[in-house]
């Protein structure tokens, strides 16, 4: 169908996997900690982008999840800057660098505060992120849930479709705390090819069940 | 433009209403409390010595131990919560208080809630012994109040830095106009903290004096702390007698270009007011009032002139609240659009404290002193980390004949 609204692309990393349009990608099992997991992929990929050591553990994740979402679709290609919106959630913030922040500062005879790891102590700093690496200018939102509101972004992305506030967005979950990590992103946009952008069918990219093969 | 739906057999037009509102800052603890302080320019933020946020002294606006307590202690409860979550739940009561018409136990009514850092003074170890981990989590928060308010759906919660709260506002009036509720919640909270207050040292970014936004002299931010609550309808049955002022349009954008700086060019913020005056189907020349985000940094206060230089509105009366409240961060952009109500009620427009000689790259009128002034309509501009920018525009609907 024409002019529905479609999930057209996904990119899922968990335990060790690297999942692109539903088909295992890469994996690296075997990685000490999630962050040498996500630096293998890093690695892996060529992703050729030496911001990415800067960045907290949060920020690497969005970065390959994003990078890989982009190689499989080119919207910044597609779309004007101004019409890719990034609605994004996940459900402990920026915990895990807020952590080494306040290790930072618990200690006054061991007092050292860092602006660049006080930087990234906000989850939406991965939108900003993604959007840098990619001139992606358009509406952005970052949700706290306990667990992915499927019903609610799903609604919410429509919404913004539906209203001309977005020609293509960038939905998802992006979470790492406490050495335990998942992303999923994924392209919605209007277009008569891809899968409908249902919640059923959000839920079936999520566990790498969705076919992108149809088309 | 508008979009037309039947609910229950009510047509309506997308018109998203304010319904009540309140702000728990260092200037008070109800909107018109706050707001008498704007009036005669008198500023919250003061010196501090206080160890447990900074070894030196610091300049900040924070909330009334004292009084907070009190307050809460009226809502009669005897679980345990957090200063931030009193500050909430202090908030939002007051804010309905004043409206007997909105049911905060309907279905139809859902609670967002903007904050940057949460509950975060938990994550020091003794602090975090007095509530169980999970308190750490915005969500968990955000279902304390909402449970505390006695609402029956999972609220919503939005961390996007120093925009939340103008984005929870514009989220807010997105699901109203989609129908599915009818009246919207919307608390704005952060507390100041050692993390925080840390962060900003880092950064060199703070202030030895009271912030001048805008100004030739200004040298950084004030920090501070408060909660803001609106409550937004689409049901006008739901109204009290205070004049009507509608939520017309919002929109954010992002720079593109550096994570903990703006855009030297303001083109972020400038496509969020220009969307917004577009929704708003409002031309620059018919705005009133631009309440800015001026946090008195030179980045932030620079960029923003060529923002509202760049969209026409150099000639349109400006302030920041930022030297009066600190900067409030997610609770921010609502104590900050309550305000720019209540200017609009009043037809006041308060003048910037602390603010002498303009110095930013483009002309933008920024206000000196409080004055009378009719004041039709208020468009409220907000930035942030992460590149991120927001704007949305509040018009009385008394002000234009509409169809």
């Amino acid at each position: 169908m024409e002019n529905t609204t479609k999930i057209t692309a996904a990119c899922v990393i968990e335990n060790g996997k690297v999942y692109v349009n539903s088909k295992l990608d890469f994996t690296a099992e075997g990685s000490a900690s999630s962050l040498d997991f996500l630096k293998a992929a890093y690695t892996h990929y060529q992703l050729n982008y030496p911001k990415f050591y800067k960045m907290d553990s949060l920020c690497k994740l969005a970065m390959v999840a994003s990078e890989l979402l982009m190689r499989t679709n080119r919207i910044n290609e597609k779309y004007a800057s101004e019409d890719i919106a990034l609605i994004i959630a996940n459900g402990a913030s920026s915990l895990e660098i807020d952590t080494e922040h306040q290790v930072s500062i618990a200690d006054e005879a061991n007092f050292f505060p860092s602006p660049a790891v006080f930087v990234y102590t906000l989850p939406n700093i991965l939108i900003g992120e993604i959007a840098i690496r990619n001139k992606i200018k358009g509406e952005n939102t970052f949700f706290i849930f306990d667990t992915f509101d499927e019903d609610f972004i799903h609604s919410y992305t429509d919404s913004l479709m539906n209203n001309d506030k977005a020609k293509c967005v960038i939905a998802g979950w992006v979470d790492f705390y406490e050495d335990k990590y998942r992303a999923f992103l994924y392209t919605v946009e209007r277009t008569n090819e891809g899968e409908a952008h249902t919640t059923t069918n959000i839920n079936k990219l999520i566990d790498n069940k969705l076919n992108f093969e149809r088309n | 433009m508008e979009k037309e739906t039947w609910i229950d057999g009510m047509m309506m037009k997308g018109k998203v209403y304010v319904a009540g509102d309140n702000v728990v800052s260092s200037l008070g603890f109800t909107s018109e409390e706050n707001f008498a302080h704007l009036k005669k320019m008198e500023t919250g933020v003061k010196r501090y010595n206080d160890a447990s946020l900074w070894m030196e002294p610091l300049m900040a606006s924070r909330v009334d131990d004292v009084r907070l307590e009190r307050e809460f202690a009226k809502l009669g409860s005897s679980a345990g919560f957090t200063r931030l979550e009193k500050m909430m739940l202090v908030s939002a009561t007051a804010a309905l208080s004043e409206n007997k018409k909105i049911d905060i136990s309907s279905s139809r009514t859902l609670i967002i809630v903007s904050s940057t850092k949460g509950n975060i003074e938990l994550l020091d170890k003794e602090e975090g012994k007095r509530f169980e981990k999970k308190r750490l989590y915005l969500w968990e928060t955000a279902a304390q109040v909402a449970r505390f308010m006695g609402n029956p759906n999972k609220p919503l919660v939005v961390s996007n830095a120093c925009i939340s709260g103008v984005l929870a506002i514009i989220l807010a009036k997105r699901l109203l106009d989609e129908g599915k509720y009818d009246t919207m919640v919307v608390i704005g909270a952060d507390s100041l903290t050692k993390f925080v207050v840390s962060g900003f040292q880092s950064f060199k970014a703070v202030s030895n004096e009271v912030a001048k936004p805008y100004d030739a002299k200004r040298a950084g931010i004030s920090l501070g702390e408060g909660c803001g609550t609106m409550v937004l309808t689409n049901d006008e049955t739901k109204l009290n007698d205070a004049e009507r002022i509608l939520v017309m349009g919002g929109a954010s954008s992002n720079d593109a270009n550096h994570i903990s700086g703006p855009s030297r060019t303001g083109d972020g913020l400038q496509m969020a007011i220009e969307k917004t005056l577009s929704e708003a189907m409002i031309s620059a020349e018919e705005v009133d009032y631009i309440s800015g985000h001026g946090t008195a940094t030179q980045f932030n206060d620079d960029m923003e002139s060529l923002a509202v230089a760049n969209t026409q509105l150099g000639a349109v009366p400006m302030n920041s609240l930022k030297s009066y409240f600190g900067h409030t961060l997610g609770a921010a952009g609502i104590i900050e659009s309550v305000m720019g109500v209540h200017s609009m009620r009043q037809n006041t427009l308060i003048g910037t404290y602390n603010f002498e000689e303009l110095g930013v790259p483009a002309t933008v009128n920024i206000i000196k002193d409080t004055r009378a002034e009719e004041v039709n309509n208020c468009l409220k501009t907000a930035a942030g980390f992460g590149g991120c920018n927001a704007a949305v525009l509040f018009e009385k609907l008394t002000s234009r004949a509409r169809a």
